[in-house]
């Protein structure tokens, strides 16, 4: 114990938090300039429609749907992969405080932060 | 109108929702659904959808800051993200059944709220206050920098904070915001806090529970990329630069201006719900 505090100091989990979402926001951000850029090379022209509600294409609904569309570039599933990715961000920062309350001995804590990513989980990725 | 001069106002009025969003605390969620479905006819679904994405990024943004500061009680933080999440999923869930109408309505009056909570002035510091058993029990006290040294608060009644937090979570869900407002209330009404802690305790708690929500969304259907992509990128830029500016401007009133904004927008959005032009 006392030798996993001298790395694990107080303040430790903050900033890795911090760097964690930092990160995660930069790098969604960057996906979707991308491809927004590439959205409105393509479609800049074209007239809009939002007054009437739709909802989207199943392909843009699901993980699965994204990526294979985002793989094969197309310009609306890669900004929707970014905006995967900015959803994720606060899930990934759940999951490391997971291992935070774990590396601090804090059984309580990590049942409730574990309790919290099966709610995410649960949204994201539940059907229906 | 094409779709390149529709992405650039769109960017534009993002801009401009996150940046006072920022400046006041509102947070620019709160600006940008009203702005799009008065201003651009978007179906609040849409809105709801792009707002939902836009409070994600504006709230890990801030909060990655602020969580190195050392003022976010990250230990209540999770606890209460028990609530907002089951409560962001279940609002989610209630917005495909409630009419859209009826959201409008909702929206407005918690607009109306977040105006008031804002406009009111902060409360003084330093409450004392006994410590509570189980709040204890959770070491869930905690201590946070003044400019006279680290001082210690305690956390009490946490059940209503709990439950306030419920409510929360289903207001975020229903409306797609990051109902910043009703979580201050929790911490720092109910739960005695010192303001600069749960001002950012509730920021690092928003980002989870419009994650919660925004799951739902996207699986519905109601992310729209084209619509959701200048209106993160507006939001985001437009409140990195309002926290910006905040740091040495004098914002009381500019506040109040924008209270009064949030109010004109708010009855504007009642009175066309209720004529059915929503």
């Amino acid at each position: 114990m006392a030798q996993r505090e001298r790395w694990w100091r107080p303040g430790r989990a903050e900033q890795a938090i911090g760097t964690l979402l930092r990160t995660g926001v930069l790098a969604a951000g960057l996906v979707v300039v991308a491809a927004g850029g590439l959205y409105l090379a393509r479609h800049g022209s074209d007239r809009p429609e939002l007054r009437a509600f739709h909802g989207e294409p199943q392909d843009l609904r699901s993980l699965g749907g994204i990526v294979g569309d985002a793989a094969a570039l197309r310009a609306r599933a890669l900004i929707q992969l970014g905006l995967l990715l900015l959803i994720a961000t606060p899930v990934a920062r759940v999951a490391l405080s997971v291992v935070v309350f774990a590396l601090e001995g804090d059984r309580v804590y990590v049942a409730v932060t574990l309790a919290v990513l099966g709610l995410l989980l649960y949204s994201l990725l539940a059907s229906g | 109108m094409t779709i390149l001069v529709l992405t650039l106002l769109l960017l534009a009025v993002s801009l401009a929702a996150g940046f006072l969003g920022a400046l006041t605390g509102l947070g620019g969620g709160v600006v940008i659904v009203p702005a799009l479905t008065l201003g651009f006819g978007v179906d609040i679904r849409y809105a709801i959808g792009a707002s939902l994405v836009s409070v994600i990024a504006t709230s890990s943004g801030a909060a990655s800051a602020y969580v190195r500061e050392g003022y976010t009680n990250l230990r209540l933080g999770m606890l209460l993200e028990i609530a907002t999440t089951l409560g962001a999923i279940g609002g989610a869930f209630l917005a495909a059944f409630i009419p859209t109408r009826a959201i409008a309505v909702v929206f407005g009056v918690v607009l109306l709220y977040s105006a008031w909570a804002s406009s009111r002035p902060r409360p003084k510091e330093g409450r004392p206050s006994e410590p509570d058993p189980l709040a204890q029990r959770l070491r869930l006290d905690g201590s946070f920098p003044t400019p006279e040294g680290v001082r210690a608060y305690h956390v009490k009644r946490l059940p209503l904070g709990f439950s306030l937090m419920g409510t929360a979570g289903v207001l975020s869900g229903l409306l797609g915001i990051g109902s910043g407002a009703v979580k201050v209330l929790a911490l720092d009404q109910a739960m005695g806090l010192p303001f600069k802690v749960s001002t950012t305790t509730s920021n690092f708690m928003i980002g989870v529970t419009a994650a919660a929500s925004a799951g739902v969304y996207l699986r519905r259907g109601y992310i729209d990329p084209g619509l959701a992509m200048p209106v993160m990128l507006g939001v985001l830029a437009g409140s990195f630069l309002g926290a910006r500016v905040l740091a040495g401007a004098a914002t009381t009133w500019l506040r109040r201006v924008f209270a009064l904004v949030v109010v004109a927008l708010a009855l504007e959005m009642m009175v066309n719900a209720l004529a059915g032009r929503l």
